[in-house]
């Protein structure tokens, strides 16, 4: 069974992230980037089902600038088998990545595709349900466990007010949530097997998919920063303020 | 062998983040039990954190010594017990056997100490024995295809853990000083090698140094290392190479005790202002960044030199000389910075500040340094 696992290079999960004076988006230029941290969490899982024996084969693949390939070389240094990157330089909205990876899966023909449920810079999480629509494929998002067998996934869920346990028949989509596992840190001798993995490079343009953007961003800013709060002197107080504060 | 910027920038990335996730969070615990946890071990045997400085064919990284300074500087940035786990597997335990061994001795352990299955141990320094490392009254006496060791040795970094020490002993008692000495590879479980209680010391908990006992203990002939009387020459050129590491070490040490000494200025308030506001205090942070910095130049140098494939005893000692008393005086000064706060175990500071002396003390202390500094230079005319 062959696992193909979409990963993202994103600003890393300890920066500050900065708003560029135009508001026009997050400042890139010199920060530090990194795997997605629920993309490193998909690649986790594919290779401990490699691992069981669930699956013979881990594919990454990553859509996004030449600088993508060290995220891929992460998924390799991690245990994937080889790597794929759509290279381009454009910032691509979730139905297009989709739409690449729909031409991807075309060609690798996966039973799984396990993948972060959202990535921590645009927090979209689409791409996964997008996906799933455009293969028609069955889909189980938000994965905290994953069991394949007999030809079917069963995937414990993440929902309000408890867990979903569902079993959808492969081929499938499965995103993954922050308590699927814990990722593993590469061993220092896995980096550097890793430059030795296939990884292929690929022009977005050669897929052929409609890629142009559906939205347009207005304007990005800062979160508001946070006021001082006042200090009470007894429980009464304190209840009579949330209560004015309508939260009682 | 070199790696690319790619694989390089990984690795020091991967190596960042277990000490920042998984080590940092356990240094009072460490210190407070004196122990290294279980897991905490197994998972840097996962990592390949024992098998640095082991050669690829036998399943170690086999790291450029300016690589290998790189990874130190980053696991300088947390208590220094934690590197002391694999540091005798990656330096003074396992350069010996790597630089001078024999095929047959090399493919027999380097294997073990590259996964961490074998840790190892360098049992030179003796009760009479220190920095006159020349005066090794170990005596190993040939007795067919053995030797048969007896002696003591003393502040055996690692002994309680090793499964394998390079012990220095003296074959030739008619040849004073480091003449007689040759080296061997001693198994822990050989009858008449007891190892003693671990020391009580002043920093480092976590790390353990103890004192080893030779009993009439036999030793197989094929384990000894290079030539008979050729010990000292290999001591010399593994504490050569171990010079650059514990250099790296204090450099990753200093770096630490600098960031957080910037966060602390930062946040504490005086007199109704940052204390990174006041001068005085700035001058602290200069000259300790000024120090690290000359320091990681003159380690990553010299470590480059050493790659090139000159002699470096020179600079190595240099390195290690200035590096070891500049984190002394950087780890003095952020107790200063932390004034009171510095004094107090739980801000961790006092513990780095004790953690520190060792390096200005072993793998030669800094006037045994200023000897070779000075040999050397005079022997170069400058």
């Amino acid at each position: 069974m062959k696992v193909l696992v979409p990963v993202k290079r994103v600003i890393d999960y300890n920066v500050k992230a900065r708003v560029k004076a135009d508001q026009t988006g997050v400042d890139l230029a010199n920060v530090k980037m990194s795997m997605n941290p629920f993309c490193e969490i998909a690649v986790e899982e594919a290779v401990r089902l490699k691992e069981k024996g669930a699956a013979t084969e881990v594919v990454a693949v990553s859509v996004g600038p030449t600088q993508a390939q060290e995220t891929l070389r992460t998924a390799l240094a991690m245990g994937a088998d080889r790597a794929i990157l759509i290279q381009t330089d454009q910032d691509l909205e979730p139905l297009a990545v989709a739409k690449v990876l729909k031409a991807v899966i075309a060609e690798e023909g996966p039973q799984v595709v396990l993948m972060g449920k959202q990535a921590i810079d645009g927090d979209n999480n689409a791409t996964g349900q997008m996906l799933a629509a455009l293969l028609d494929w069955p889909q189980a998002a938000f994965a905290s466990e994953v069991v394949i067998e007999g030809g079917k996934a069963k995937v414990t869920r993440e929902v309000d007010g408890g867990l979903q346990t569902l079993n959808v028949d492969l081929p499938a989509v499965v995103t993954a949530d922050l308590r699927l596992n814990e990722p593993r840190y590469a061993s220092l001798p896995n980096i550097m097997k890793a430059k030795k993995k296939p990884l292929d490079v690929k022009e977005l343009g050669s897929l052929g998919v409609d890629t142009a953007p559906r939205l347009k961003v207005v304007k990005v800013t800062e979160p508001p920063k946070r006021s001082a709060g006042i200090k009470v002197e007894t429980a009464a107080d304190l209840v009579s303020n949330l209560k004015t504060a309508g939260v009682l | 062998m070199a790696l690319d910027a790619a694989t390089r920038d990984q690795l020091i990335d991967t190596v960042r983040r277990f000490v920042t996730e998984r080590l940092r969070p356990l240094e009072a615990q460490v210190a407070e039990e004196d122990a290294m946890p279980d897991d905490v071990v197994e998972e840097m045997k996962g990592l390949g954190l024992f098998g640095l400085s082991i050669p690829e064919q036998y399943g170690g990284l086999d790291l450029s010594m300016e690589d290998e300074c790189l990874v130190v500087v980053e696991l300088g940035r947390t208590s220094p017990a934690f590197r002391s786990t694999f540091g005798t597997n990656v330096g003074i335990g396992s350069q010996a056997l790597v630089m001078f061994g024999t095929e047959a001795q090399k493919q027999k352990y380097l294997p073990g100490i590259a996964s961490g299955e074998i840790i190892t141990s360098f049992a030179l320094t003796e009760p009479e024995a220190g920095s006159d490392s020349g005066a090794v009254q170990t005596r190993a006496v040939r007795d067919g295809d053995h030797y048969v060791l007896n002696g003591a040795k003393r502040y055996i970094t690692n002994a309680d853990k090793a499964d394998l020490f390079t012990v220095m002993a003296r074959t030739d008692p008619n040849k004073p000083g480091g003449g007689g000495v040759s080296a061997f590879l001693v198994e822990r479980n050989s009858p008449g090698l007891t190892v003693g209680k671990s020391e009580k010391k002043m920093g480092q908990q976590g790390a353990h140094v103890s004192e080893v006992f030779f009993d009439n203990v036999r030793v197989p002939a094929e384990n000894r290392i290079g030539a008979e009387g050729e010990g000292f020459k290999v001591a010399m050129q593994v504490l050569d190479k171990g010079r650059l590491h514990i250099s790296a070490l204090c450099v990753g040490v200093a770096e630490r005790l600098i960031a957080d000494s910037v966060a602390y200025a930062s946040d504490r308030k005086q007199f109704g202002q940052a204390l990174s506001q006041f001068q005085l205090i700035q001058g602290m942070i200069a000259d300790c960044k000024t120090e690290a910095l000359a320091a990681r130049a003159l380690t990553m140098e010299t470590a480059r030199k050493r790659d090139a494939g000159q002699n470096v005893t020179m600079e190595a000692a240099a390195a290690k000389y200035y590096a070891s008393e500049m984190v002394g005086r950087v780890a003095d000064r952020a107790v200063q910075i932390f004034g009171g706060a510095g004094y107090i175990a739980d801000y961790g500071i006092e513990r780095f500040y004790r953690d520190v002396r060792i390096f200005r003390i072993y793998e030669g202390t800094s006037q045994i340094q200023q000897v070779i500094i000075a040999r050397e230079t005079l022997k170069r005319g400058g």
